[in-house]
C-alpha cells in the first residue's frame, strides 16, 4: 500500500503563501475521493524563516509528513530553498521552482553567500522546471499571486484536469481576490 | 454516509468539543495550541474566550464545570506550568460537569521554550491522559474525554502534539448533542479542598485511578492489532503512523490512554510477541512503566530522547535503512522579525546604546540573534521583568542599568504584572520596556485584555497598560512610539539613566496587524546611495543590497515603515505612498 501514496512537498520562505498552497492542493484531493493529510508549520518559525508543508494523498495515508527521498513533487517558492529541500524529492521525482531570490540573514549580514546558479547546479541531479513567477505576477497587477501561478505550472505535472483545479483555487482564495488568482492559475498554466 | 472534511487537528478537537456538548472554554493562546480555540468560537452556543493566562483559564473552566457543564481550556505544553496549581488540586475535586483541557507538546521545538513531555505531569496530578493519532481520532477522543471525565470523576489531559494539532486529515461530522445540565449543589467536602476535605479526596483519587487502570485494558481506544509476531510494537499518537507506514505488518498495541496503563493489555500483548520495542516520541514514559511491571522491552535504547520521530527514524534503527540522503550545505533561513516590526526599531536603538534586555516569550525573542543580539535571556512567560529584578540584587544598580527588560503587551497581561508589582514592591531599581504592539503577536493576532477586543469579537474597554504601571507607584511611566527613533533614544537614555524603576511602554502596532499596515514603501535612489550600509544595521529583510552594493528595497516584502529612510543620511532612502 506504501507506494501508492503519492507525496507533495511544498517549501519557501514564510509569508510566502504555502499554507495556502497546500491547502488547495488538499481540497483537489479530497474532492477527488483520496484520502489526504497535510501537514504545516505555524509559529515562530513562520516568521520569515525556512517553511515547508507537506501534501501525501492516496488510497489510506498514514504520516502526515514526506521524508528525503520520497517526495514526488517538490514546489519551491524560492531558488534556496529548492536548493535546500531537493534532496527530499525521489530519483524521478519533478521539482518545480520559483525563479526568486530572497535573502537569509546570515546572507544579509555578511556571514553567509547565496549560492550561486542553483538552478543549473539542480538540473543535473533532478527534473527541473523553473519559472520567474514574481515577474508574471507583476505582470497581472498583483506580486502577491506569484504562488498560485507556481502552484499552476505545477499543475501540469499532477493528473487532474483543470477545471477540477481551478474550482479548488476558487474555493480557498478570498472572495474578491477569487478572480485574480484564476487568471494567476491559467498564466502558470500556460506557461509549459 | 456522514459529511467528511479536512480538518486540522486542532479545528478536529474544536469540532469535538462541540458535539460534545462543552458550554464554556477559555485558554491562552500557545502554539500549537491556538487553532482550537479559534475554531471553537465559531460555533453557535459554545462561549470561549481568551484568558490572561493558563492558570486563569484552568479555573474559569474549573468554575464553569462545578457549577454543572462540560468545559474546557488549552494551552501549549508550557502553559500547563502555569496552570499546574489549580490542575493538581482540581484532580482531587474532580468534577460536577465534564472538564477536559487540551495540551499540546512540541517535540522538535517548532516554536518553544522546551521539549517538556505533558504524560508525566498527567501522572504527577493523577489526571488521565488521552492521545490521538489523526485528526479523525482527534474528534472522537475529545468527546470520549467527556464521558471519561463523568464516568471517572476526573478532569482529562487531551493530549497532542506539533505534527498533529498542524497537520490536517479526514474527519467525519456528527451533530451535537447536549447533555443536561448538572444540578449544583453545595458540597465542601468536594468542592473546598482543605485538608479535612482533602484527605478524603485523595483517597478517592487513588480509588479512581485503581479503576480507570482496570477499566483500560478493555477499553476501546487501547487495542492490539494482531499481526506478525516476531516484533510487536506499543507506541500511540502520531508515533503511531510511523509505525504503521514502515511496520504495516507488524503487532501493534496501540494506547489510545497514556495514564494510567493497561497492565493486563500490556502483558498479553508482550506475551505474544516476540520482540516488544516501545515507540514514543520524548520521554521513556511507557518504557519505564512497562520496565517496573517486570515486563522486558526496548526503547530509549534504539530511538532518541530528542526531538520529532518520523518514519525514517524507525527504518534506519531497525532495518538499517537509511534512506535520508544528504542534503546541500547552504545558509541557514532563522525566522526573523518582519519587515515593518516595531521591536526592531527599538531594538536598533537599544543596541545603538549598548543597553542588553532580559528578555520574554514572544516574537520579539528573536531579538537574541544578529544583526540585533539585544536579547540575553530567555526562561518562560513574564520572566523578563523578574530576571532583570534579580540581576539588580545579585550585582547592585550600576550592573544592572546596562540592562533593560522587554516583554510584549500579551505577555504583560499573561504574567508580567506580578513580576513589576514586586519590582515596585522591594524598590528594585531598573527600566521595563513593554513592547506593545496591540496584539499577541508570535501565535497570529490573538486579542487580549488591553486591546478592547474579546474572543468572539466583541469591543471591550481596553484595560490601560499605563494605569496599571501608575497603581503600582511607578511615577516613570513614558509612552513613546519606537519608531520615533530620536525620541525613544532620548526616552531610553532618561529613564535607564535614573535611580528608580521606570517603564516605558513602546507603542506602535504589529506590522502585520489587519487596518494597522503603512500605507507606504520604501525606494532607494541610486544616484543618492553613497554604499555606505547604515540602514542595513537593524536587519530588515526588505533591505538588501545589489551586487554593485547600492541598496535595494524588495517592495513586496517592504511595509513600509521608514526604519531605514531615517537612517540614510544621504537621503536616499524614501517613502512613497500605495
Amino acid at each position: 500500500m506504501e507506494n501508492t501514496t503519492k507525496n507533495i512537498m511544498i517549501v519557501g520562505v514564510g509569508g510566502q503563501g504555502t499554507l495556502l498552497t497546500s491547502r488547495i492542493l488538499g481540497s483537489l484531493m479530497l474532492d477527488a475521493g483520496y484520502d489526504v493529510k497535510l501537514s504545516e508549520v505555524h509559529g515562530m518559525a513562520q516568521r520569515g524563516g525556512s517553511v515547508v508543508t507537506y501534501v501525501r494523498y492516496g488510497e489510506k495515508v498514514r504520516e502526515p509528513i514526506v521524508e528525503e527521498g520520497q517526495a514526488d513533487v517538490l514546489i519551491a517558492f524560492e531558488r534556496l530553498e529548492a536548493l535546500r529541500y531537493a534532496h527530499f524529492l525521489k530519483k524521478d521525482g519533478v521539482l518545480i521552482v520559483n525563479d526568486q531570490r530572497i535573502d537569509p540573514m546570515p546572507v544579509v549580514t555578511g556571514a553567509a553567500k547565496y549560492p550561486e546558479n542553483i538552478i543549473e547546479e539542480l538540473k543535473k541531479k533532478y527534473t527541473v522546471y523553473s519559472i520567474d513567477a514574481m515577474a508574471e505576477a507583476k505582470k497581472l497587477g498583483n506580486p502577491k499571486v506569484f504562488n498560485v501561478i507556481v502552484l499552476g505550472m505545477a499543475a501540469r505535472y499532477l493528473d487532474f484536469e483543470e477545471e477540477e483545479w481551478l474550482r479548488c483555487v476558487r474555493a480557498k482564495v478570498p472572495q474578491k481576490l477569487i478572480d485574480i488568482n484564476v487568471r494567476a492559475f491559467k498564466a502558470g498554466y500556460q506557461s509549459v | 454516509m456522514a459529511e467528511k472534511e479536512l480538518m486540522l487537528g486542532n479545528e478536529a478537537i474544536a469540532r469535538g468539543l462541540w458535539e460534545a456538548g462543552v458550554k464554556v472554554s477559555a485558554a491562552y493562546p500557545g502554539t500549537p495550541s491556538t487553532e482550537i480555540s479559534e475554531a471553537l468560537v465559531k460555533y453557535d452556543d459554545v462561549y470561549a474566550e481568551w484568558s490572561p493566562n493558563e492558570k486563569v483559564a484552568c479555573e474559569v473552566a474549573i468554575g464553569a464545570s462545578i457549577a454543572g457543564v462540560r468545559s474546557f481550556a488549552c494551552m501549549k505544553h508550557v502553559g500547563l506550568n502555569v496552570a499546574a496549581d489549580p490542575m493538581y488540586t482540581f484532580s482531587y475535586i474532580g468534577v460536577n460537569g465534564g472538564m477536559v483541557l487540551t495540551v499540546a507538546d512540541d517535540p522538535g521545538l517548532y516554536s518553544s521554550q522546551n521539549e517538556q513531555d505533558t504524560r508525566l505531569i498527567g501522572r504527577a496530578a493523577h489526571i488521565p491522559v488521552i492521545e490521538p493519532s489523526d485528526s479523525g481520532e482527534a474528534k472522537e477522543f475529545a468527546k470520549l474525554a467527556y464521558e471519561i471525565s463523568e464516568k471517572y470523576d476526573t478532569p482529562v489531559i487531551l493530549r497532542t502534539t506539533t505534527r498533529l494539532a498542524h497537520s490536517q486529515g479526514m474527519v467525519e461530522l456528527g451533530d451535537r448533542v447536549v447533555p443536561e445540565d448538572k444540578p449544583y449543589s453545595r458540597d465542601i467536602k468536594k468542592y473546598c479542598m482543605m485538608p479535612a476535605s482533602a484527605i478524603g479526596r485523595h483517597h478517592a483519587v487513588v480509588l479512581r485511578e485503581e479503576r480507570l487502570a482496570e477499566d483500560a485494558n478493555t477499553l476501546e481506544i487501547n487495542r492490539i492489532e494482531k499481526g506478525d509476531n516476531k516484533i510487536g510494537f506499543i507506541t500511540s499518537g502520531i508515533a503511531y503512523q510511523y509505525v504503521k507506514e514502515i511496520f504495516p505488518e507488524a503487532s501493534v498495541l496501540k494506547l489510545g490512554l497514556v495514564y494510567p496503563l493497561p497492565e493486563k493489555l500490556i502483558r498479553e500483548f508482550a506475551e505474544s510477541v516476540e520482540r516488544l520495542i516501545v515507540f514514543e516520541e520524548l520521554e521513556p514514559f511507557f518504557e519505564t512503566e512497562i520496565k517496573a511491571m517486570g515486563i522486558k522491552c526496548e526503547g530509549k535504547d534504539l530511538f532518541t530522547l530528542e526531538g520529532e520521530y518520523s518514519a525514517n527514524l524507525l527504518r534506519k534503527a531497525l532495518k538499517g535503512e537509511d534512506v535520508a540522503t544528504k542534503g546541500a550545505e547552504v545558509p541557514n533561513r532563522p525566522p526573523i522579525l518582519c519587515p515593518g516590526c516595531p521591536h526592531r526599531s527599538t531594538y536598533y536603538v537599544l543596541k545603538k546604546l549598548g543597553i542588553n534586555a532580559c528578555g520574554d516569550i514572544g516574537c520579539y525573542t528573536l531579538g537574541a540573534v544578529p544583526p540585533l543580539s539585544v536579547v540575553d535571556t530567555t526562561v518562560c512567560m513574564g520572566a523578563s521583568i523578574s530576571t532583570l529584578h534579580g540581576f539588580e540584587k545579585a550585582k547592585g544598580h550600576d550592573f544592572a542599568k546596562n540592562f533593560v527588560a522587554v516583554i510584549g503587551d500579551s505577555t504583560f497581561m499573561h504574567t508580567g504584572i506580578n513580576s513589576l508589582v514586586n519590582m515596585s514592591y522591594n524598590q528594585v531599581h531598573g527600566t521595563v520596556i513593554i513592547l506593545d504592539n496591540s496584539t499577541t503577536g508570535m501565535t497570529g493576532h490573538q486579542d487580549h485584555a488591553a486591546t478592547g477586543k474579546t474572543l468572539d469579537g466583541r469591543e471591550v474597554p481596553a484595560i490601560s497598560i499605563y494605569k496599571l504601571c501608575k497603581a503600582m507607584n511607578i511615577e516613570n511611566v513614558v509612552e513613546v512610539n519606537p519608531f520615533d527613533i530620536e525620541e525613544f533614544e532620548r526616552v531610553v537614555k532618561e529613564e535607564t539613566g535614573r535611580d528608580a524603576l521606570s517603564v516605558i511602554i513602546a507603542c506602535a502596532p504589529c506590522a502585520l496587524l489587519k487596518g494597522q499596515k503603512f500605507p507606504y514603501k520604501a525606494e532607494c535612489d541610486k544616484d543618492k546611495c553613497k554604499k555606505c550600509g547604515a540602514c542595513l544595521k537593524p536587519g530588515c529583510p526588505a533591505v538588501t543590497k545589489t551586487e554593485e552594493g547600492y541598496i535595494k528595497i524588495d517592495e513586496t516584502m517592504c511595509n513600509g515603515c521608514g526604519l531605514c529612510t531615517k537612517l540614510c543620511k544621504f537621503d536616499a532612502l524614501k517613502l512613497y505612498e500605495v
